[in-house]
């Protein structure tokens, strides 16, 4: 953002950039900044809170009329511990000749359907795989997992790209399972240590790091400190 | 997982080094003309992806509020934005300011770009100064910038 912001300016455009990471916007120096001290992925603070993503961007605005580039600490924080998870149930057993991740995501399909209807699409199936085509992407991790090598598993393609859209129908599945708004990164928590599909993912992971694959077509499948 | 164990990771990368910084005074808020430029890869559904590599913008029209985040990192929350928009982009708050009179006007466009590339003399030399042209020519005086 803040090489954009060096540009922009050049160009006549006055700019402010948000910036998530302290180090890098303090770091990059932008010609007006204003790091926001929270979750990467939330920008703007909370979601469906409108007071309070209002209070960054007047913040951030008033930065405008500083005479010289400016770099600043919005007063509020959000933390994540990491250790807040999604609470939703999944949904049970249906088809036993299924492995069970394949089952869990077939299972998972009209919930997926009612986020969609209700928020629209940003983050779930779609951007390599729809929703159609999600138990079966999943198999094909599963294969992975059990031993098959990646490039001969039917894995429908770049395996991060797959991965992230199994990751994306889960946790807007999940948004239409919860009876709350979930804390930064408990999707992702629930999706990679209490679901099948999301255990299947990281076992792939794992089966591909040890059989010696490059390591950007493994490591991408799910977030770096896992 | 932790957030602030995925924001570690990030500790290596070389950053940018800018010998001056640009500045540009912009009129009052109140009479400026305000748009988002987020490095989000959001899109719409009807334009293309973004790819792994990739230094291009999308043009957004602030009118839809169909978008689709095509970012490639698996480092970053989804759910804030799969729940609101306004998290990453908040168009939405900027039409409140507009109408109350805070912001003099919102773009009808906006851009977006891929935020997770390693080498960023694609952005500096050519996809930036173009997408900043091209704001330029819609009269746009004001940009925020936002992440995700």
């Amino acid at each position: 953002m803040s090489t954009l912001a060096h540009v922009f300016e050049e160009a006549g455009i006055a700019t402010v950039a948000l910036g998530s990471i302290g180090a890098h916007i303090q770091g990059t120096a932008p010609p007006r900044g204003l790091w926001c001290d929270f979750p990467l992925g939330r920008p703007l603070g909370k979601p469906n809170d409108a007071d309070f993503q209002h209070r960054v961007l007047a913040h951030a605005f008033g930065l405008l009329t500083s005479p010289e580039p400016v770099v600043e600490k919005f007063a509020e924080s959000i933390d994540d511990d990491g250790t807040a998870t999604m609470s939703c149930e999944l949904p049970p057993r249906h088809d036993p000749s299924l492995h069970p991740a394949v089952d869990e995501a077939n299972g998972l399909r009209q919930a997926y359907d009612r986020a969609v209807a209700k928020l629209g699409n940003r983050t779930g199936a779609g951007r390599v795989v729809a929703a159609d085509d999600i138990g079966a992407a999943v198999q094909s991790f599963v294969r992975v997992a059990e031993g098959t090598p990646w490039k001969e598993a039917g894995i429908p393609g770049i395996p991060a790209r797959v991965a992230q859209d199994i990751r994306g129908y889960y946790e807007t599945a999940a948004l239409a399972l919860a009876e709350h708004a979930p804390a930064p990164w408990a999707g992702a928590r629930w999706f990679f240590t209490s679901t099948e599909a999301g255990r299947t993912i990281m076992a792939a992971r794992k089966a591909m790091a040890d059989a010696g694959e490059k390591q950007p077509i493994w490591f991408f499948l799910a977030p770096g400190d896992m | 997982m932790a957030d602030s164990d995925v924001k570690a990771l990030t500790g290596g990368l070389e950053l940018p080094d800018f010998e001056t910084t640009a500045f540009t005074t912009p009129p009052p808020l109140a009479e400026a003309k305000v748009a988002i430029v987020t490095s989000a890869s959001l899109h719409h559904p009807d334009q293309d992806d973004f790819e792994p590599i990739d230094t291009g913008y999308r043009v957004l029209d602030g009118s839809r509020r169909d978008y689709m985040c095509g970012h490639w990192s698996p480092n970053f929350d989804a759910t804030g934005i799969a729940l609101d928009l306004n998290t990453v982009f908040p168009i939405d708050r900027l039409d409140e300011l507009a109408a109350d009179g805070t912001i003099g006007e919102v773009s009808d466009i906006h851009l977006s770009y891929a935020g997770n590339q390693f080498d960023l003399s694609g952005v500096r030399m050519d996809s930036g100064p173009a997408g900043a042209k091209f704001l330029r020519d819609h009269e746009v005086d004001v940009v925020l910038f936002t992440p995700v």
